[in-house]
């Protein structure tokens, strides 16, 4: 019988189904090469090898101290308003009136305390101002804006707002600060003080909490034991 | 021939009875091995419940944690309200980087302690390189935070209003709530993990393993879709502390950020400081062009 011929594959229609077969095991090899290479380097791939040997799991409640009851809020009062707690002043030292009795003895001239208040050490725009620029003279009890006006410690973020204008804007709308308590309530208010220490308000760097494990070592079972107060090598 | 059949089949027939009876009790024993017993394996999903039958199972639900922790559970069901859709904001001016935020939520949210589970992960960013995930770093551990040339970018569930991962689910585990928070059904998610494969920031985390929660740090006070004890083999993410939220609270990772740097509430409100934050502030999200329009934003007040 006459069979027909199969139509003819375009691959084979062609001259050079050879290169094919050329090219086929040249390209095998080269990749066959870059693998060997690649899982024989002993190279760190990723930037993660820097950090933490991140290998024991901690819990919660380690940090108990720190995690637990942080709630400088008395509870709301029977109209259902968050009185601001009082400002954080060192023990004894209120009311300033104590020692403070009558301004005629005291010395207004801007100078380095030697005598008393020596602990505090003003890191605040210490170039420009000095104590009385916000503690007013003629009553210690109280203190008084660029103005004149005097104003208790109570409401000591009116000074603060004098020149940190935009943030004290956002601590009025809740953006700035700590907040706790309710999102669909009366806004719980923390006097600027509370968490700035007015005399050197940055605050200081702290140590943060452990790393999370790293995914190889989930398992007990396959976790190194380590010491892990060394950190990872630097990359 | 008839004989021996009839023998046979009376035989096989004694055989298949005694089969079935031994597959229903190794089934029956499998079942109240399982988490919630049998009633638990023809649980119906949550979004199925009727509202009697919501009652129903939570009631066994408290019982049988009350029974494995020792402590009184409240599982609440409390529906998304009216004219309520969260957002959050974190300024990343602020934050420090001192992972508070990470234990505060493990510790609220009753998360597997070993193998861990931290919701929350802070990535470390050298300044210099500006926002960028490849080079960020997750198990940074200098003795005192911040360090000078590095600031640091929390990343949880991003609750975007385009969820990919609820988009993936091939059982309709997971599913986004009409206030905004992206929610799982623990007892429908089978762990496929097709949801983790989508998520484009890495929120989601699996249980690989029987999650192991000492009693004493059980928290009690839970949500169907939220906090409670997650069985081993499906995923979990952060939810915003849905059983704060419905009730009008922040989140757990809001109130324990010493320097204020986490913001929560309630976008539709103008007077909320959400609100305020996206009319005043410079915002931007992560994973922009993914186009997933996240309700998690990241801001610098000043």
């Amino acid at each position: 019988m006459q069979t027909e011929s199969p139509p003819e594959s375009g691959l084979s229609a062609h001259a050079g189904v050879y290169p094919l077969y050329v090219m086929l095991p040249i390209f095998a090899l080269i990749g066959l090469m870059a693998l060997s290479s690649e899982l024989t380097a002993d190279r760190k791939m990723f930037k993660l090898e820097e950090g933490s040997q991140a290998v024991v799991p901690h819990s919660p409640a380690e940090f108990e101290d720190i995690l637990g009851g942080f709630d400088p809020f008395p509870p709301a009062d029977a109209k259902g308003n968050y009185p601001t707690p009082p400002p954080p002043l060192s023990e004894d030292i209120f009311p300033c009136t104590q020692c403070h009795e009558d301004p005629e003895d005291d010395d207004p001239e801007r100078r380095e305390l030697e005598m008393e208040h020596t602990n505090i050490k003003l890191n605040h725009g210490d170039k420009s101002r000095w104590c009385l620029d916000c503690h007013s003279f003629e009553n210690r009890d109280m203190l008084h804006l660029s103005g004149g006006e005097l104003i208790p410690f109570t409401e000591s973020q009116r000074l603060c707002g004098q020149c940190h204008g935009t943030i004290y804007r956002d601590w009025r709308l809740g953006i700035h600060g700590k907040r706790t308590g309710y999102w669909d309530g009366k806004k719980r208010y923390l006097l600027c003080v509370v968490c700035h220490w007015p005399h050197e308000p940055h605050f200081k760097p702290l140590k943060p909490l452990p790393p999370p494990v790293r995914p190889q070592f989930l398992r007990p079972q396959d976790r190194p034991a380590v010491d892990e107060t060394q950190p990872a090598e630097e990359h | 021939m008839a004989a021996t059949d009839a023998a046979h089949d009376e035989a096989f027939e004694l055989g298949r009875r005694q089969f079935m009876q031994a597959a229903a009790g190794t089934l029956a024993a499998f079942m109240t091995g399982c988490d919630g017993g049998i009633e638990g394996f023809f649980q119906k999903t949550f979004r199925e419940l009727s509202p009697e039958e919501l009652k129903g199972v939570v009631a066994r639900m408290e019982k049988d944690y009350a029974a494995r922790w020792g402590k009184e559970t409240k599982i609440s069901t409390t529906p998304p309200r009216e004219g309520v859709m969260f957002g959050y904001g974190l300024d990343l001016s602020r934050c420090l980087g001192c992972r508070r935020c990470v234990y505060a939520c493990a510790k609220e949210n009753n998360q597997s302690r070993d193998p861990q589970i931290h919701w929350i992960r802070v990535l470390a960013q050298k300044k210099a390189a500006g926002v960028s995930l490849e080079g960020a770093n997750p198990y940074y551990d200098p003795d005192l935070v911040p360090q000078d040339d590095v600031f640091y970018m929390p990343v949880a569930c991003q609750h975007c209003r385009h969820p990919q991962c609820t988009k993936v689910c091939p059982v309709g585990a997971t599913w986004q709530e009409p206030d905004g928070i992206v929610v799982i059904d623990y007892d429908k998610c089978i762990g496929c993990r097709c949801c983790m494969a989508a998520c484009p920031y890495g929120a989601r985390r699996f249980n690989w393993g029987e999650p192991n929660l000492p009693k004493e740090e059980y928290n009690p006070n839970q949500h169907y879709l939220g906090n409670r004890p997650r069985p081993r083999g499906v995923v979990e993410k952060c939810t915003f502390c849905i059983q704060r939220v419905r009730e009008g609270r922040y989140p757990a990772c809001v109130e324990i950020c010493p320097v204020g740097a986490r913001k929560f509430g309630n976008l539709l409100d103008p007077e909320s400081e959400i609100r305020q934050i996206m009319e005043r502030k410079r915002v931007f999200v992560l994973k922009a062009e993914l186009h997933t329009e996240p309700r998690f934003y990241y801001f610098y007040a000043t």
